[in-house]
This record gives structure tokens, sequence and C-alpha cells, in this order.
């Protein structure tokens, strides 16, 4: 599926979606080749520092430099949102059609389980699991993966379920396919508009969720940053020392904001009705 | 001539696009007389809904009055507030919409949906509003009236709940009624039942009609004048008798020579050849799942213990109105639905749908065509990828596909550069060439299609069934053809199985159902269709004066329900290959 120059000149959404997104990613990249400083020297003799030549964005309440540990929280929060997004989308599309296109006692079976998990806050759920597994990235995405897959199964059977009726569904049995290469072609891409909406509110929420475990400790152990944790170490300070908040908000609401316009932009590219439009 | 009721003068509706506007209903002038049924004819975007939104000023968002003056009892309706229009909808312009499972609102009960508007017009009392709405009910036939309008409208079927449609415009006596396609999705008898229903009750309270389709028979048996509308354009008008006996417009000349005919010349399956498809005593049960695990599922037989057979080369097609089981026959041929009773045998073969290899071998001699040219096919593929999947199984390589593909797509008329579009950039005819296509080109030895025609324009559908005879005679393949409209039947089918609540009431060649139909619902159903029959020139209405009346709770011929052994009623043999379910043994 090519798409040519007038079609991304036609979303200018997705080109400012496209700009933030490689932006975010080159901060990321600097951060992990050639940060100005390292994001966890301690530097007693300057601490809370206003921005300054030296420190562009200041520095937090134990002197360490703030734009290092942005450059190097922007890349721990990239890699758990995209890895616990990731997870969350294949098992949740993966258990929901199946679930879905089967039907029968397996789809009641999954749909018990997913229904109880749903009720349970995925904070708790997280909760639960990171404190089995213990704080750290890995343990994040396990647990907000594991949090999250239920929503996707239940958008994906959904979906499912109205597919399964269409005739091409029909026409694909009849025509002596195998039901998985059934799913795999006719049923999956067909979830894709409504998933993908559901995928880019992942990032968003992930971000958050990361930072709220963080908050209470299960996140990203300290003293490495994270996002979601510089914030809520910066609110003590934030009438002296704003810039600890508001430097990694901003690196966050960039992120969430590129994630949902690339988001639609991926969901009309993958659409072919979408072709001349 | 009085004073028309309705009198539309260059009427044009456009949709804005720029600086430009396209024209979607173009300089149109019509006049619909007092106590008239006039009919505006014409296919799919040839403006005859905008024309009745107009004439409502209900146009859909983004679309307005290009000009000219809709006078209803003198008076332009274009210069009317909007608010002033509320007055004229409902109690001067009844509208009577397609859809009967969606135009009730399936919150509220049918006394309230039917009181509502009278309220709103006429400041009449909930039990005088009550009052006329049961009076209208009756005049409609609706059975049970008063417990009627404490129900809701899920618990009617299609029909009924038309009629209730029907009551409750009507009983705000409007001088004119709308009825856009009313009973396009009504089955054939249910179809007459409505529209005599209607038109009897419109000649009571005097109101006149315009009424929109697509199918002339409907046109010649119900309406005075005609119009006949292509692409937002008033082609030519007429009375009903006149535009019979002699059409003008080259448009319409091919719109009544696209009416099916029985032109096509039989190809009497050879009597003494074997079946290539044999099915016996095959019953399908749908199961409903219990509401407790522990409880046991409960179940439905669809299909009660057919008999049927598909010589090679042969059209057999399949005839019953919607939820007769035809379908349902088709996908337990093709092992889509399982089967609960009964064997289907292939070319000599039993079919074992639970041996996969041998079943997807056989999938390749046994084809199907769905019936929605729109849902048929993968949205997200290509034309070319569409008819290919038909190959997947026949172990080719990649360029015999695809040169097999191309040849297909000549086959039913697509030049190549339709390979490359999607689905959505197709038409509706288009689309179900692909269908054709996709079916054919494994080189089945059965195709079975499923209503392959009955969604499309008739211009479109007379094309495709051209197509279909013209692909049959070159590739010889078997076709179980199933359908609910006689006048395409009598058109392709070689042999006719009726079909009724999941059994076979008859069956014989195509001369003996349609010229010598035997059991009583054969010759309801061929009473109610409004056939067409061209004689020299001119067409005549085919019908009997007999309206026939489908019975409460239906026909009940040997009381199959509590029949004592569940073997299917005895088939007699009336002539030749022609046999009739045993009702008739009973009676005579």
């Amino acid at each position: 599926m090519s798409r040519s120059i007038d079609w991304w000149l036609r979303r200018p959404n997705a080109v400012i979606g496209a700009v933030i997104l490689v932006g975010v990613l080159s901060l990321t990249l600097w951060g992990a080749v050639a940060p100005p400083y390292s994001p966890i020297a301690l530097d007693f003799d300057d601490r809370l520092g206003a921005p300054s030549a030296e420190h562009l964005l200041g520095t937090d309440q134990f002197g360490r430099d703030v734009l290092s540990r942005v450059l190097s929280a922007t890349g721990v929060s990239l890699y758990v949102s995209l890895l616990t997004v990731t997870f969350a989308t294949l098992a949740g599309t993966i258990i929901g059609a199946l679930s879905g296109f089967y039907g029968g006692w397996l789809d009641r079976v999954v749909m018990t389980i997913m229904d109880a998990l749903m009720a349970l806050p995925s904070i708790l759920l997280a909760l639960v699991i990171l404190s089995i597994l213990g704080p750290g990235k890995t343990g994040v995405v396990l647990a907000l993966g594991l949090a999250y897959t239920p929503n996707v199964v239940r958008v994906v059977r959904g979906t499912v379920l109205s597919i399964r009726e269409q005739e091409y569904v029909d026409a694909s049995r009849a025509m002596g396919n195998h039901s998985v290469y059934t799913i795999v072609r006719h049923v999956v891409p067909n979830c894709v508009s409504s998933l993908t909406v559901l995928v880019t509110a992942f990032f968003a929420l992930t971000i958050l969720t990361e930072s709220a475990l963080s908050f209470l400790g299960l996140g990203v152990p300290p003293p490495h940053p994270s996002l979601g944790g510089m914030i809520a170490d910066a609110r003590a300070y934030v009438s002296t020392a704003p810039w600890l908040a508001i430097f990694p908000g901003i690196v966050v609401s960039l992120m969430l904001l590129g994630f949902n316009l690339i988001g639609d932009a991926v969901r009309d590219w993958l659409d072919p009705r979408m072709v001349g439009i | 001539m009085t004073n028309p009721v309705l009198d539309v003068q260059q009427l044009s509706v456009v949709l804005p696009h720029g600086k430009q506007a396209l024209p979607l209903v173009n300089d149109v002038s019509f006049s619909v007389a007092a106590g008239e049924i006039y009919a505006l004819v014409g296919e799919s975007g040839s403006g005859k809904t905008m024309i009745s939104r107009a004439i409502l000023r209900l146009l859909p968002p983004g679309t307005g009055i290009g000009g000219g003056r809709i006078l209803f009892q003198g008076e332009d309706l274009l210069s009317r507030t909007p608010k002033g229009m509320l007055d004229v909808r409902g109690r001067g312009i009844g509208m009577v919409f397609q859809e009967p499972m969606t135009s009730l609102n399936p919150a509220l009960t049918i006394g309230r949906q039917l009181s509502e508007a009278q309220q709103r017009h006429f400041e009449r009392t909930a039990e005088e509003s009550r009052a006329a709405a049961i009076a209208m009910l009756e005049r409609l036939q609706v059975p049970d009236t008063k417990g009627c309008l404490s129900k809701y409208p899920h618990e009617f079927s299609g029909g009924l709940r038309q009629r209730i449609l029907l009551a409750g415009v009507l009983s705000l006596g409007p001088e004119l009624i709308i009825a856009d396609e009313p009973t396009t999705a009504l089955d054939t008898l249910t179809q007459q039942e409505v529209l005599e229903l209607m038109v009897q009750a419109v000649r009571d309270i005097g109101s006149s009609v315009l009424l929109i389709t697509h199918d002339l028979g409907v046109v010649a048996r119900y309406a005075d004048r005609v119009a006949v509308l292509q692409d937002g354009r008033l082609l030519e008008q007429a009375t009903v008798a006149a535009l019979l006996q002699e059409q003008h417009h080259p448009y319409t000349q091919r719109l009544f020579a696209a009416i099916p005919r029985r032109d096509r010349t039989s190809v009497p399956g050879d009597r003494e050849a074997d079946a290539l498809v044999e099915i016996e005593g095959v019953a399908v049960d749908y199961q409903r799942r219990a509401r407790l695990p522990w409880r046991r599922s409960t179940t439905t037989r669809v299909l009660e213990y057919v008999d049927l057979a598909v010589r090679a080369g042969e059209t057999v097609a399949l005839v019953g109105e919607s939820g007769s089981g035809k379908t349902t026959l088709a996908k337990a041929l093709l092992g889509l639905v399982p089967t609960a009773a009964g064997r289907i045998r292939f070319a000599g073969e039993p079919i074992r749908y639970t041996q996969r290899r041998a079943l997807r071998a056989l999938r390749r001699r046994l084809q199907i065509v769905f019936q929605d040219p729109y849902s048929a096919l993968d949205p997200r593929m290509r034309v070319r990828q569409i008819v290919a999947e038909g190959l997947r199984h026949a172990g080719r390589d990649k360029a015999s596909v695809q040169q097999q593909v191309a040849k297909m797509l000549a086959g039913v008329g697509l030049t190549d550069d339709f390979g490359d579009r999607y689905p959505h950039q197709l038409s509706g005819g288009q689309r179900q060439r692909v269908n054709i296509a996709r079916a054919l080109v494994s080189e089945p030895q059965l195709v079975v299609a499923d209503e392959p025609v009955s969604a499309l324009d008739v211009t479109v559908q007379a094309e495709i069934l051209k197509l279909f005879d013209t692909l049959q005679r070159e590739l010889r393949f078997a076709c179980l053809f199933i359908s609910h409209d006689l006048s395409v039947v009598e058109h392709i089918a070689d042999r006719v199985v009726v079909i009724y609540r999941g059994q076979v009431v008859e069956t014989g060649s195509r001369n003996q159902v349609f010229d010598r139909p035997r059991h009583p619902y054969t010759c309801a159903l061929l009473n109610a269709a409004p056939r067409l029959v061209r004689e020299s020139r001119a067409y005549r209405l085919l019908m009997s004066t007999a309206i026939a009346k489908v019975p409460d709770g239906g026909f009940d011929f040997d009381g199959w329900q509590q029949r004592p052994s569940p073997r299917a009623a005895k088939m007699v043999e009336v002539d030749h290959g022609h046999r009739v379910s045993c009702y008739l043994s009973h009676n005579t």
C-alpha cells in the first residue's frame, strides 16, 4: 500500500504528528548517545538551580541535570508504552478474534475471565502484578499489558462478531479456506479501524499510568528517571522550582499529541476506502 | 381536470460542490390529481427519493432546492417557513417509508406512536386518538386491534408493521401520501396484501398517492399515471395503460426490456442422467442456547426432510419467501451449517462434511454466489486478489493463477484495470460480476446462486442474468438458483422447486410449475406477483382477479407441525416429473 506525497499533504495533522514523534525519538537518541550530564549524577552544591547556560532546564532537588533526566526518561516512557501497547494489542487481538470467531464455550470462558479482569481497576491489577514481580521496566510492561488486554479483547471480539456475519467470511469458508486463514486474511484486517482508535488512547494511558505507578514507588525504580516519576517528585517544589514539573510535562503532552495524530493517520492509511480522500 | 393536489413545477435539487452545483433532480414537473395514484419509476440514483424528500422539505443535509415550485393545494411549499412546514407534514402530506423494521420506534408502544401525531395535529384527547387509531387499524385489517396498541413493534411481522405504519399515516387524513418503495422489503404475498389494503384505504378516505417504486409490475397493477425518471430527469410521463401500450423514450424501452421473460430456451437436464447433486431427506436444526448452562438448548427445525436433485448443466430454481429455509438449504449443501439428518451426494459420492481434505477438494467443484454484492467482498482486498483466492486450493503456480484470473475477469466483462480496484470503487453490478468471477474461477461443476440479482437495479439485473446465462452455456456448470422473484425464476430456471416453511411443496419443470401450478401455495405466489408479459409490442399485466390471501398462521397443508411421523409429506407425481406435496391427495 503506497501513498503519494499528496496523501500526506492533504493531512496536515498526520505531518504534525510525524514531526512530533520524530522529535521525541531524536531526544531519546540524544539522551542515549550523548547526554550533557549523567541523569543520576548528584551535585549538592547546585540544588534546585533555575535554567541557565550550564543547565539548560535547571537542576532538581539533588542537583541532577533536568535536561539529562528528561532525555533519559523520554526513552524509558517510549520503551514502556511501545512494549505495553504492542503486548496488549497482540494478545488482545488474538484472544478476541478467536473468541469472537469461534464463539460457543470458548467465547463464554474467555469473556468471563475478561469481565472479571475488567472489574478490577487497571492500576490495582498492575499493583498486584508488580508487587509479585517487583518494580522495574519489564514488570511495568507486563502488568500494564495484562491490565489493558481485556479492553482490546472486548473491542476486537465485538468487531469480529459483526464481521463474522459478513458474506465474504462465508465466501472464504465456501472456498475451502481453513478458518485460521479466514481469520488472519479477512477478519482481523477489518478490525483495524476500530483497533487504532483504542491503541492510540492506550499509548497516552500507559504513560500516565506508568507515572502513577512510579509515584507509588512501583514503576521505574529510583534513581533512574521516568517522566511520570519526575512530575511526581516535582510536586513539592511547584512554587519554588516550577521547571521541574513543566519540562517533563511538556514532553508527556507532546508525546500524547503525536501518538494521537499518527494513530488517526495510520487508520486512514490502512483503509483502502480512504485512498482518494 | 380539477385542481391537482400536488403540482411540481420545474423542480431542481442540487448538491453544492465548490462553486458549481451538481444537479440531483433536474427540472422535473408533474402533477398529482385528487384521488390519483401517481407512480415515479426509476432505478437507484434516478432522483425519485430526492423528489419525495424535496416535497416534504426533508432533504438530506448538504443538498438544497435549486429552483422550481412545489404547489400543494395551490400553495407553494417552498415559500413556507420551516415551522410552517410542520403543519403540512403528517396532516397534509403523509409519508410511508421503505423499511418497516426501522421506521417504527422500538422503544415505544404502537398506541403511543399512533396517537403521537394525532395529538400534535388535532388536539385530540388520548381517548379520541386511541379510538381513531383503532378505527384505522381495523380498516387495515390488523388483527386484535385493541391488544395491539399496548404491544411493541418487535412483536409484529414486517407486513403487519407496514400496515401499522400506514394506519398511523392515514389516521391524520392527509390529502397526499408519499409511499417510498413501501413494499420492497416485503415478501411477494405480504407485498400484495399491504398494497391492496393501502389502495383500498386510500380510496376510502379520498387521498392521492405518490408511489415511488422500481417495480413496473406494481406500477401496472396499482397506479393510474406514471413518470419515468433517470439521472434526475423526468423522461416520460403517461397514463399506465398508455405506457404499457407504447414506450417512447429509449430508456423506458430498456427498462421494459429488462423485465425477465420466458424466452430463454430451457435446457432440460437429461432425465435419465445421474444427478450431480442429490439431496435426500436433509433436515437442519437451529439451536438456541439455553439461558442457563445446565439447561438443555432448544432446537428449531428450519428445514424438514428436503429431497432435491440437480443434474449436470441444468438450472434448478429454489423458490420461497424469506424464512422458508432456501438459504439454509444452500448453506447445508456447502457444509456451512450442519445437517441434522439426511444425505447429500455429489457426483454419486456422499459428502462427508467432517473430512476436511475431501471437503476442500469438493469445494472447488461446488461454489456459491452471494446475494449482497456489498458484504460478499472483503473491503480490504483488491479485485484481483479476491478472484485469485478462488484458486488458492487449486495447487497452481502463480503465473497460471494470474492468467486464469485475467481470463475470468474478461469473461465477466471487466477490463483488466478493474483488477487493481477495491470493492468500494465498483458499482453494485460490477461487484456482482466480481462475485461471479470468484465463484467460477475454479471451474466448478455446481454453482449455488443465492438471490444473486435481487439487490440490483432492473437493467443491471438483466445484464447479470444474461451474463450468467452466457457463462453457463460456455462453462456448462449446473446451478441451484435461489430466489423469491418469480419473474427472474421464470426467466432462468429449467426446473423449479417451491419451498414453504422448510418443506418442498411442489417441484417440476418450469413450464409445469408456471403454467399448471397445483399446490395452493404455488398458486398464491404466482397470483401475488404482478408480472408483465410482452405481447407483440405492448405489455400486459398478468394477474388473476382472485387475491391470494395467506390464512392466519400460514398454510397448514396436512398439519405438518403435528405430523405423527417426522417423515416429509409424501410427494405425489401429478405429471411426468411434476410432483406436489400430498396436500392434493387429501383433497382431490
